[in-house]
């Protein structure tokens, strides 16, 4: 097994023991689902929105580089200075190279998964500069040194309690139960950094070809706060992220709102097409668009998983996926979580080593049910792990399903073999889950069934000559 | 070979083998499945003017914006006076318009204009923020502002207040048609920034406990002018 397997293997066990944590994120959730529920059925059709919101996708992945051209021309058209990105290592270079150019001092942040899936943070820590999240949630892991718990709630696994103590301890604030004091004190924090920072990062929900825009979704204010005073705007774009024409926002910005946080609308859907234009009083001198691959061309390249590349980020299949629910988010030790990570990342970061969130899952189908996108979630497991082991067989399992084989089409081995086990069996009750026992992996969890004391054949012999 | 060269190439290389189409929840069809519009999923908007604008003022009521329809400038110079009377605001922050010009007069207060550029600073102590808008969207209760018709980027998020003035031409149904609006405006010439605006900033990362004001404003108020 793997190290990342064992380290998976040992949060989940630990996470599922926590009951009170399980509680917790149920507790989070249940208000989720009842908004999800109220606002999806406000829709004249749900599942026509899916259908065309699918094809929306398709047609936007499959003629992606048409689309990613074109947004890019046309952003470029505006003054805003486009870096395709290969891998992880050029963008970290390229945002140190900007920031040391302009001489900055202080970033401040909005959210941005793909900005985590990089480890920007830490890359431009080292190189000397101070980097703020200023999403509230984020705000608070970061302080906690801690990556998100959640692609869209961060900090959902906390108590107000806990932030409060954060709190106190990190930014010498008072102790309080309300949220709303909570929130407060970041917000004063945060208006601090706004006005001095030289350079604004955030991500992006799509990318419009047609326009060349990127549109970012936001509850708080902090991403159009952060793209509006800094005097150096770059945002972090996902090759996948494109939208064929501006009109298509008018279905993906409620869909993303009711799917992703049961909200009918999100408080503010911004686009951005530049930097700060003649005749306008505000907005960075300069705008980067830097378009991430890291991997995602080998995901596209999978034509059966391609449709992976839809996700909108919503987080929809994590909020009601059984396995998220007891394990929590910290315990995948990936970026993205949940069903639509199990899928993702062993393209991102290597089937081998992340073949086992293929297996953590009970196969019910929730994720791909819910997806506004509808991508094929529960299948891809099933992919990865068919793929996984095409590529790497498990020699010794194959050699007992063709022993099992061998066996199940003689039938008087079968019945001697059963007779074998018969007289074994005792035996191994005896050591049962011990380290004599040569079952061990399957049955420290699990106890075999005891076998018949006369088998079926036994039986059948009996009758007949009575 | 650019890196673009390189993403681009890596793409065609991996879209020669085709994906299946995405299966379709109501029909077997797979022939022209897109709707012209999503208008026909999307929820339900009334026929006319008056219940569009009806529509509006409870979905903004839903996301905790205030709505006043207002008879003329001076109603609504006065609405805002009375809101600053009770906010105790000792300057606004604003742009230069048709609609903010009397409005700002009738008011008399201090103020920040953004139209020519601006100290943050001093934009980040006003009490209030007052600007115009591009449409209001009646099927989500959202404003949609830009950059030349709100005074830029900031000046709808910073002050704690945002007042927006509107006119009932404004008024579209849906985000289908206030996008068409601004395609058909603004052409090839898009400003640098908009914004749907839907209700006050807020941020529900505590507990999922709604909070209102997060880093924007804490309040959102919407003024509908003939």
């Amino acid at each position: 097994m793997n190290v990342h397997a064992k380290t998976f293997n040992e949060a989940a066990r630990h996470q599922t023991a926590d009951l009170r944590q399980r509680d917790w994120i149920q507790k989070a959730l249940a208000g989720y689902y009842a908004k999800r529920d109220e606002f999806k059925n406000r829709f004249q059709s749900w599942s026509g929105a899916r259908d065309t919101a699918a094809a929306v996708k398709w047609e936007a992945v499959n003629h992606l580089d048409r689309y990613l051209d074109e947004f890019a021309s046309r952003l470029e058209a505006r003054g805003t200075r486009v870096f395709w990105a290969p891998d992880a290592q050029a963008v970290r270079d390229y945002v140190v190279g900007v920031a040391r150019q302009h001489q900055v001092r202080s970033i401040i942040k909005s959210k941005s998964m793909t900005a985590e899936e990089i480890h920007l943070n830490d890359t431009l820590e080292q190189a000397g500069f101070e980097v703020v999240e200023s999403d509230l949630g984020e705000y608070i892991v970061q302080l906690r040194h801690e990556p998100p718990y959640h692609l869209v709630f961060p900090a959902m696994h906390l108590t107000r309690q806990q932030i409060s103590d954060l709190f106190q301890d990190r930014l010498g604030s008072e102790s309080t139960d309300n949220p709303e004091h909570l929130t407060m004190i970041a917000r004063r924090v945060m208006r601090r950094k706004y006005c001095e920072a030289d350079m604004g990062i955030s991500g992006a929900n799509f990318a419009i070809a047609e326009t060349g825009m990127i549109s970012i979704t936001e509850n708080e204010g902090n991403a159009r706060l952060t793209t509006s005073l800094p005097k150096v705007h770059v945002a972090i774009v996902g090759i996948e992220k494109v939208l064929p024409k501006l009109s298509d926002l008018a279905l993906f910005l409620p869909m993303l709102a009711t799917a992703g946080a049961g909200q009918p609308i999100t408080c503010y859907n911004t686009l951005y097409g530049g930097p700060r234009q003649p005749g306008e009083p505000d907005g960075p001198e300069e705008f980067h668009v830097v378009l991430l691959d890291n991997r995602r061309t080998e995901l596209l390249a999978d034509a059966e998983q391609r449709d992976a590349l839809h996700c909108i980020r919503c987080g929809a299949c994590l909020n009601v996926c059984p396995i998220f629910k007891n394990i929590g988010g910290h315990s995948y030790g990936t970026t993205y979580q949940g069903p639509i990570g199990s899928v993702i990342t062993p393209h991102l970061r290597g089937l081998q080593d992340w073949k086992h969130l293929s297996q953590a899952s009970s196969l019910c189908g929730a994720c791909t049910e819910t997806c506004p996108v509808k991508i094929n979630l529960h299948h891809h497991l099933l992919h990865n792990r068919r793929n996984a082991i095409q590529a790497r067989p498990a020699r010794f399992e194959k050699l007992v399903q063709t022993g099992f084989v061998f066996m199940m089409r003689r039938p008087r081995l079968y019945e001697w073999a059963a007779g074998i086990g018969r007289i074994l069996q005792p035996l191994q009750r005896l050591v049962q889950g011990t380290v004599l026992d040569p079952l061990r992996a399957w049955t420290k969890t699990r106890s075999f069934p005891p076998l018949a004391e006369k088998s079926f054949r036994e039986l059948w012999r009996k009758r007949k000559k009575l | 070979m650019t890196n673009r060269e390189i993403i681009l190439g890596r793409i065609r290389e991996a879209l020669k083998i085709a994906a299946p189409y995405p299966t379709f929840h109501d029909s077997a069809t797979t022939t022209s499945p897109l709707p012209a519009s999503p208008q026909s999923w999307l929820p339900p908007v009334g026929e006319t003017l008056e219940e569009q604008i009806q529509l509006f003022r409870r979905n903004a009521e839903d996301l905790k914006a205030g709505f006043r329809e207002c008879t003329n400038a001076n109603e609504a110079g006065q609405y805002i006076k009375e809101l600053a009377l009770a906010g105790g605001w000792k300057k606004i922050g604003r742009h230069s318009g048709e609609l903010t010009d009397p409005v700002a007069r009738e008011l008399g207060l201090p103020e920040v204009r953004t139209d020519g550029g601006y100290a943050v600073n001093d934009l980040e102590s006003c009490d209030a923020g007052l600007t115009e808008c591009e449409a209001l969207v009646a099927q989500t209760g959202s404003v949609l502002v830009s950059a030349p018709s709100a005074g830029g980027r900031a000046l709808s998020v910073l002050p704690p207040h945002h007042v927006v003035l509107a006119r009932r031409s404004q008024m579209v149904p849906d985000l289908t048609v206030a996008l068409q609006r601004v395609q058909e405006k603004f052409k090839d010439n898009f400003p640098s920034f908009l914004s749907f605006i839907s209700g006050p900033s807020r941020t529900g990362d505590i507990e999922r406990i709604l909070v209102l004001g997060a880093h924007g404003p804490k309040k959102l108020t919407i003024l509908l002018l003939p």
